[in-house]
């Protein structure tokens, strides 16, 4: 039973035909579509005025907070202009802040180390993801239980997860240590401080973070394959690797992929996290590009420089969608 | 009935009023200081209740713990907000609050009160006041003296028995170091000991990556054996003077210690993370700014006798790196006039006598040097010592530039181990050359 101020504001054409519908019979398609050169009439508000007011303050926030600053922040990447210098004036410079952020041999190095977190922290996420979905999607007696607690870590902030961790990894005091000498490890070590360890206890905290995430999409992904493809299997004596590789990894492929593509991002543009984990350090050995654009922007204040860096960035982060998109869709052609 | 409704509308609307301009009257009678969240300012906020008992003016307090301070000030003075009315900012700021004019200049107020800065020890006019550097242009009063020193476990070092291993393995008595050589031998020597069942280890270093906290700790070591910001004869010239063979030396001292005296995972670390390290009982030797040692002082488990405290020591030469802040008058602020007034109320000597009774720390020089003000505490002949022999970092309006690039190099040598100390200082002379000429200090 439809609400009767509902009827009322449909086209008389339209509130007829679901009448009908309600009534169990089809309404014709001509009742649907609009009438050829009929006014339609409304009590309230017409259709495209309608639209407008559902999209109208969408348009505006999406222009107010992303396409002004990001066209504001272009403009900047060609100036001198530093924020903490709000009274000089501001001087075009053309493409130098391009170049030189291009030519900055410690931009490179960030972005290595991006790279290294970034592949290791989607591999490693990706595989335990895979696992964990794969043991999930076997509906054992606890598996609601187990769902739920692998789902915490992601629910809560990185900020916090980089502090909590932090004091995990302390040396004096924090649990890692005691576990790995309980393990046989070496007694004590500094995960954080030490230049060979730290990008490791980066790639470790976002995987035990991230990995869930990971699972949830990859399990959505096995529970989609429709069961009647394992039974043609099974009909066919087809061996569990088979299954597994024939059936369940094509059949997931998308998902994979699009949680590569999310895990990509994010990752890319990973901060605070790592800000709150090493704040880049020990030396430079962790300070991701992200790390990097901050120091530039907020506290080296060049505002410019900064903003040539973000856009290099942003054309970075959305080439590497644009070919994980296209992938993607060709996996899905297939 | 509705003349009664109206009658009630009318008082309620007139009270509404009344409280609105009464709210507004105690808006106006008040001032809002502006600081970094530690011991000092809770010490700032008792003495402060004179000043609101004598003016009326009520006092309110933003103060912004130490990791984000920087950043959270200079942001509001960049932006031109009027949440301050009185700054008590850092040292190095100096020079970018007056260039871009976020302080009220108070060389006339000064003159109009009878305010002199011959009243405050120099050292801290230069670094807290001045700008140019060396003129009499004055942006800030000197508030807050305050330097890098040490605290030492005096309990840990009076032990018979640490006393006779240590006199037999370095021929010497265990006492407060005094020179950099003889603080690395106390560090090792605690270093990995085990003091009543527990491991404990030398020092507390400064380490740390982020804001200032490695700048702050090796720059003591970087005096020591000759480092220069630039020539004195020529500004800005820094070749030989920030990279000089003494510098080396310096810094490889402190990566030394850093090495062979700090704690396991003591790569990060800066006030906090050094107060935690010595008040938990892990390490003998303490680097700290010296406003923190009168809560060292009162705590239980370390404070009183347990504690002494010792200044930076020396090298070929004795640097202490200058911390410590002025008080400004805000140039976006609508109440000038009631903050210059405070001014002139904390410039008074009797209040600076109270304020360092308090725990702050005065840079009155009547004060300092009156007869018994060098025991007046356990700290107080530390303070003294300490602030005849400061040197602070550039308080050039790129401060921020120069100082992330000394962080970036000197931690990537000392803490991550790359790199020979010297390269470090080449390519610190590097970076601040392409800054300073960035700002067209050179060409």
């Amino acid at each position: 039973m439809k609400p009767r101020f509902f009827m009322q504001w449909r086209q008389p054409a339209v509130a007829a035909a679901v009448s009908q519908e309600a009534a169990g019979s089809a309404p014709p398609a001509s009742a649907l579509a609009p009438a050829k050169g009929h006014k339609p009439v409304h009590q309230g508000l017409s259709d495209r005025a309608l639209a407008w007011l559902f999209v109208g303050p969408t348009i505006v926030l999406l222009l107010a907070f992303n396409i002004f600053p990001l066209l504001w922040t272009i403009y900047l990447s060609f100036t001198n202009f530093r924020a903490n210098k709000p009274n000089a004036e501001i001087s075009w410079v053309g493409i130098s802040n391009y170049q030189r952020v291009l030519g900055d041999e410690a931009i490179w190095l960030n972005m290595r180390t991006t790279a290294h977190f970034l592949c290791w922290s989607i591999v490693l996420e990706l595989l335990l993801g895979f696992a964990l979905a794969l043991l999930l999607n076997r509906r054992f007696r606890t598996h609601s239980f187990w769902s739920t607690a692998i789902l915490l870590p992601m629910m809560l902030a990185p900020a916090v997860v980089g502090t909590f961790w932090k004091y995990f990894f302390e040396p004096q005091y924090g649990i890692f240590n005691y576990i790995v000498s309980f393990f046989g490890g070496p007694e004590k070590f500094t995960m954080l401080g030490d230049v060979n360890l730290s990008p490791w206890a980066i790639v470790l905290v976002d995987t035990w973070m991230w990995t869930p995430y990971v699972m949830l999409i990859l399990l959505a992904g096995l529970r989609s394959i429709p069961p009647y493809l394992y039974e043609a299997a099974e009909i066919d004596r087809a061996s569990e690797w088979t299954k597994f590789w024939r059936i369940t990894v094509p059949m997931v492929m998308p998902f994979i992929i699009l949680a590569l593509l999310f895990r990509s991002i994010e990752n890319f543009k990973m901060f605070d996290l790592v800000d709150q984990l090493t704040n880049g350090g020990p030396g430079s050995v962790t300070e991701l590009a992200s790390i990097h654009l901050k120091r530039e922007a907020f506290e080296k204040w060049r505002t410019g420089y900064a903003s040539a860096l973000a856009i290099i960035l942003f054309v970075a982060i959305y080439g590497m969608s644009l070919v994980t998109v296209r992938f993607l869709d060709k996996v899905k052609q297939r | 009935m509705s003349k009664l409704k109206s009658t009630l509308w009318r008082t309620l609307a007139g009270a509404a009023l009344a409280a609105t301009a009464l709210g507004a009257q105690a808006q106006e009678k008040s001032l809002t200081l502006c600081w970094a969240a530690w011991d000092p300012a809770n010490a700032l906020v008792e003495l402060s209740k004179d000043f609101t008992a004598k003016t009326g003016i009520q006092m309110k307090y933003e103060f912004v713990p130490w990791p984000n301070f920087a950043q959270r000030m200079l942001n509001e003075l960049n932006s031109k907000g009027k949440l301050c009315d009185l700054l008590i900012g850092d040292s190095q700021w100096i020079g970018g609050a007056a260039q871009e004019g976020h302080y009220v200049k108070l060389n006339d107020f000064f003159d109009k009160n009878g305010i002199k800065m011959s009243d405050f020890m120099p050292a801290t006019v230069t670094g807290y006041s001045e700008w140019p550097k060396k003129t009499p242009n004055y942006w800030a009063l000197p508030a807050m003296g305050d330097a890098v020193a040490f605290t030492y476990r005096k309990d840990w070092f009076a032990r018979p028995e640490l006393r006779a291993e240590f006199k037999q393995k370095y021929g010497r008595d265990l006492e407060a170091p005094k020179t950099w050589d003889e603080f690395k031998q106390v560090g090792q020597f605690f270093q990995n000991r085990t003091i009543d069942g527990k491991k404990v280890y030398g020092a507390a270093l400064y380490t740390e990556r982020g804001s200032e906290g490695i700048t702050m700790g090796v720059t003591n070591a970087l005096y020591a054996y000759g480092f220069e910001y630039s020539n004195p004869a020529k500004p800005y010239d820094m070749k030989g003077f920030v990279n000089s063979a003494g510098a080396a030396k310096g810094l490889k001292l402190y990566k030394e210690l850093y090495d062979t005296v700090t704690p396991p995972g003591h790569s990060n670390a800066y006030m906090t993370e050094n107060l935690d390290a010595y008040k938990s009982g892990q390490v003998a030797m303490q680097m700290n700014f010296i406003a923190f040692f009168p809560g060292i002082s009162k705590d239980p488990q370390v404070g009183g006798e347990k504690t002494g405290f010792f200044a930076i020591p020396k090298g070929d030469k004795q640097f202490a790196q200058l911390g410590g802040q002025g008080i400004s008058v805000v140039k976006y602020s609508d109440k000038q006039p009631m903050a210059l007034e405070y001014l002139k109320w904390f410039a008074q000597q009797s209040v600076q006598k109270k304020w360092w009774d308090a725990g702050g720390f005065t840079c009155n020089q009547a004060i300092l040097n009156a007869p018994g003000f060098d025991k007046s505490t356990s700290y107080a002949k530390v303070f003294l010592d300490s602030m005849k022999m400061v040197k602070d970092f550039w308080a050039e309006p790129t401060y921020a530039q120069l100082l992330l690039a000394m962080q970036n190099r000197v931690h990537d040598y000392v803490v991550a181990g790359k790199g020979t100390p010297q390269a470090a200082l080449d390519g610190m002379v590097k970076d601040w050359t392409e800054v300073f000429k960035e700002d067209g200090k050179l060409k």
